[in-house]
């Protein structure tokens, strides 16, 4: 078998994570947000995206008790956490952003209030230019 | 960046998504149940139609004949491609954003 080695030292790109699914139905968002703590461990730049029903995801207040799933929600809490962490030490090269389109937002009824951690609401037109401006996208 | 989508229009809402977060000018490939929306006449041809005004569409032919559809019912402007032509593409335009 052949042997690889993979010299990930000094590599830094921007990911921007696609969230379009709403939680618990498919495991397309437990999924991504696996992928997203990789890039953490990797010190990568991430746009971590929310749209469509993805928007979801991100509300306060799931209790999935009934329903016999794990609430991975708790796990937002952590990636904010990481995010404030990157941004205040400056020995830490990693740019986050958690980004909800107004688009979708607005479409569901739902307001920056009530979601579980801060994001930055932005409209399609100009999210469209940070998703182009990525290196890599993961599409969920 | 390369938009490859996989759901039919009348299906999932992946099309409209992609259309709405993705710059003119950028390239769309219409794969698997994604060629669907390739097609003229039906409830959906406008999203293409309006697309292939402001950016290269391409459809995925293996994908279109499977469906027994033929390339004669694709929408003017879009460029069918075989497989070879989906490599070329992934290579020409870098990254590549698959809307699920």
């Amino acid at each position: 078998m052949a042997e690889y080695e993979f010299d990930t030292e000094g590599v830094k790109k921007t990911f921007t994570f696609m969230n379009r699914k709403a939680p618990y139905g498919t495991v397309y968002a437990l999924e991504v947000l696996e992928t997203v703590l990789i890039s953490a461990a990797f010190e990568q730049h991430a746009n971590i995206v929310f749209a469509d029903d993805g928007v979801y995801q991100l509300k306060a207040g799931h209790d999935t008790a009934d329903i016999g799933m794990k609430n991975f929600s708790p796990t937002f809490g952590i990636i904010e956490m990481e995010k404030e962490d990157a941004d205040e030490d400056e020995d830490i090269d990693m740019n986050w952003r958690i980004i909800v389109e107004k688009e979708s937002m607005e479409a569901r009824g739902l307001t920056e209030d009530d979601f579980k951690v801060d994001v930055e609401v932005i409209a399609a037109a100009e999210l469209a230019d940070i998703i182009d401006a990525s290196d890599c996208v993961i599409g969920g | 960046m390369l938009h490859t989508v996989n759901k039919s229009p009348f299906e999932r809402n992946s099309l409209d998504t992609c259309l709405r977060l993705s710059k003119e000018g950028s390239a769309i490939l219409l794969i698997e149940d994604g060629v669907i929306a390739a097609i003229k006449g039906t409830a959906e041809s406008s999203k293409i139609e309006g697309a292939v005004a402001n950016r290269p569409v391409y459809v995925l032919g293996p994908d279109v004949k499977a469906r027994g559809l033929t390339e004669d019912q694709v929408i003017d402007g879009v460029k069918v491609v075989d497989y070879d032509g989906f490599v070329d593409l992934a290579e020409e335009h870098g990254a590549h954003n698959a809307w699920l």
